[in-house]
């Protein structure tokens, strides 16, 4: 209890200004001031998001792919995915430590693992999707199943495939957030270290959303420029 | 690609793990090159499955299918399918490719160039009667039913295949577009003469296409395989009698058109023309009445017999000239044109709207004991546009 206290008041004494500081509210000169210190975090966390998400995209897209293939490993696969989704976030990086030991790795393990359920699940939805004249077509002109699948199932299951990206690329910034526990460090370290200070909560909060919404209007444009046919199709 | 092909089925026999019956049952039958054979039959009866089974998307269980006396078992599914055109019932084009590409499917995956691909696309949306500018570049879900329907026949086509395998390919469109888009079919066959397997549960689009007609029944039994007009003489047994309907008579005057008989003489006279020369016209001719004509030639109406009381012919009608034929008219229409007029007389006219002839009740009678040969079927059957 002691210690927590002395922290507490280390942070704020490192922090000088005026009432405003002193009494942990929100102070615009404050973050103008103290921006500068977001930005290795913020990297960071821009950094284990974008990871966890592509590692998590490959892993969860190829067992898609397969299960697409071998329908009996749908069931197993997609509970695989459920189970690693259902296990608490905190929880998991504790976990981990003992076998990746605190840090990058640790931080990005577990975010990974958080990411398949949403890729799996959209992604086998999506191939699911694709009209069957248009495959059966697409074998009766002599497509092998390779050229099937990259020239007519994957591209018809885009739009479902993104929505997934899109859900999962959300979720991670928020989950990177408690990465800060497996000494991943992210924002969420920065909201940690002074959890009463609003103006500090603010900017880190503030950063967080704002990569969420970035990262989502990314791959929406993405998605934009990849699927000319749904425009064609609105217009 | 190559020349029509010829397609044989030897036992071909499909039968399913489990299942009593087979699907098709030792099916044997030859499709000439250039003609159209229609596989017809309830549902059930595996015509799909025998179309299926010819370019290996069903494997056949016994016997055999040869395409140019060459069993299709040996072939590379993949490889045998780009040499064999596939058009199905929900067309199956794939939305995420535009006109353009979706027709350059085969070409592609033969590996022709690019310049040469984008040729063959304008002439086959040509072929359609699509404007290729217009379309190439579209997307399916930008187009209409029956636009959609033709990109799938150009598609199969885009190779110049010896053999198309077309599964209820006018299924899903409504009846006045499918009837176009079946006689644009029709023409465009004419021309080209590829080989085609056609899959149909509809018996008169079965006549109207097939060159000759595979009826199918129940268990995937060949029950006749014959030409349209045989199949309506002389069914093989009941379930073909019952299959083709009891209009058997009504079906088989749809495959001829008035141009393709030989019509009866009439007399035509010009108002004011000699009473004596128009008399020995009368005996002349192979009906006795009398039909005035105007100075172009155009049909006026029936002379009553007090016209020829003078020297000169008069205008004294019986009737007017009703109905009038056209000589593209299919056989069944102009007799119901007959029959709603309540005569048993009609003239005929050609494309100027002159006489060419007279059709009759008694000749439409006639004309049904025509030996089967004798009747044309398929893309021959069709003389003009609609």
């Amino acid at each position: 209890m002691n210690s927590w206290l002395q922290l507490g008041q280390l942070e704020i004494r490192e922090r000088q200004g005026g009432t405003c500081e002193a009494n942990n509210g929100f102070c615009p000169d404050w973050i103008a001031d103290n921006l500068h210190r977001y930005v290795d975090p913020f990297l960071q966390h821009i950094f284990l998001t974008v990871v966890s998400v592509a590692i998590g995209f490959v892993i969860a897209f190829a067992l898609a792919l397969i299960a697409h293939r071998k329908r009996w490993l749908l069931p197993p696969l997609s509970a695989s995915a459920q189970i690693l989704y259902a296990i608490p976030s905190v929880a998991l990086f504790l976990l981990l430590l003992p076998i990746t030991g605190r840090g990058t790795v640790t931080g990005l393990v577990a975010l990974v693992s958080y990411t398949l359920i949403f890729i799996f699940v959209n992604v086998t939805a999506g191939l699911e999707a694709v009209p069957k004249e248009s495959v059966d077509a697409a074998r009766g002109m002599g497509l092998t199943e390779r050229q099937l699948l990259w020239r007519v199932e994957v591209p018809l299951a885009l739009p479902e495939i993104f929505a997934g990206l899109r859900i999962a690329t959300t979720t991670t910034v928020g989950l990177a957030a408690l990465a800060f526990f497996a000494g991943a460090g992210g924002l969420g370290e920065e909201i940690n270290a002074d959890k009463g200070f609003q103006s500090n909560i603010a900017v880190a909060g503030a950063l967080a959303i704002g990569l969420a919404l970035v990262l989502d209007l990314l791959i929406l444009i993405v998605q934009w420029l990849m699927t000319p046919w749904r425009r064609a199709a609105a217009a | 690609m190559a020349e029509a092909a010829t397609l044989e089925f030897r036992e071909a026999t499909k039968r399913y793990p489990g299942q009593e019956q087979p699907a098709v049952d030792r099916l044997s039958l030859t499709v000439p090159a250039g003609e159209i054979c229609v596989l017809v039959g309830p549902s059930g009866c595996g015509k799909t499955t025998a179309m299926r089974m010819v370019n290996r998307m069903i494997d056949i269980t016994s016997g055999d299918i040869l395409l140019d006396d060459r069993s299709v078992t040996e072939r590379e599914p993949a490889q045998l399918r780009r040499e064999i055109g596939y058009a199905i019932q929900q067309i199956g084009l794939f939305p995420h490719l535009t006109v353009g590409d979706n027709i350059a499917t085969v070409p592609r995956l033969l590996g022709w160039d690019k310049e040469r691909i984008s040729q063959r696309v304008d002439e086959l949306l040509q072929l359609v009667s699509l404007d290729p500018s217009e379309t190439r570049d579209r997307y399916p879900g930008q187009l209409s039913g029956g636009q959609r329907q033709r990109i799938g026949v150009a598609r199969a086509l885009a190779v110049d295949p010896p053999l198309m395998l077309m599964d209820e390919p006018f299924g899903a469109i409504d009846p006045i577009n499918r009837e176009r888009l079946q006689n644009e079919f029709l023409r465009l066959q004419k021309e080209l003469r590829k080989t085609i397997v056609f899959v149909t549960h509809d018996i008169d689009e079965a006549i109207k296409m097939g060159d000759r007609i595979a009826i199918l029944q129940e268990g995937g039994i060949l029950a006749q395989y014959a030409t349209p007009a045989e199949l309506l003489m002389y069914p093989a047994n009941k379930f073909v009698e019952d299959f083709v309907g009891a209009d058997r008579a009504l079906k088989r005057l749809a495959l001829q058109r008035v141009r393709d008989i030989d019509l009866w003489k009439g007399a035509t006279v010009r108002i004011g023309e000699s009473v004596a020369e128009t008399r020995m016209k009368v005996e002349d001719a192979d009906i006795d009445y009398l039909l005035a004509v105007d100075d172009e030639g155009h049909p006026w109406g029936w002379l009553s017999e007090r016209a020829l009381a003078g020297e000169r012919v008069t205008e004294d009608f019986r009737s007017k000239a009703e109905p009038l034929v056209e000589l593209d008219d299919v056989l069944r229409d102009a007799l119901s044109d007959l029959l709603e007029s309540e005569t048993r007389y009609g003239a005929v006219v050609d494309e100027r709207g002159c006489v060419a002839g007279v059709l009759s009740l008694e000749l439409i009678g006639h004309i049904l004991q025509t030996p089967p040969e004798e009747v044309p079927h398929g893309a021959d059957a069709l003389v003009a546009d609609e």
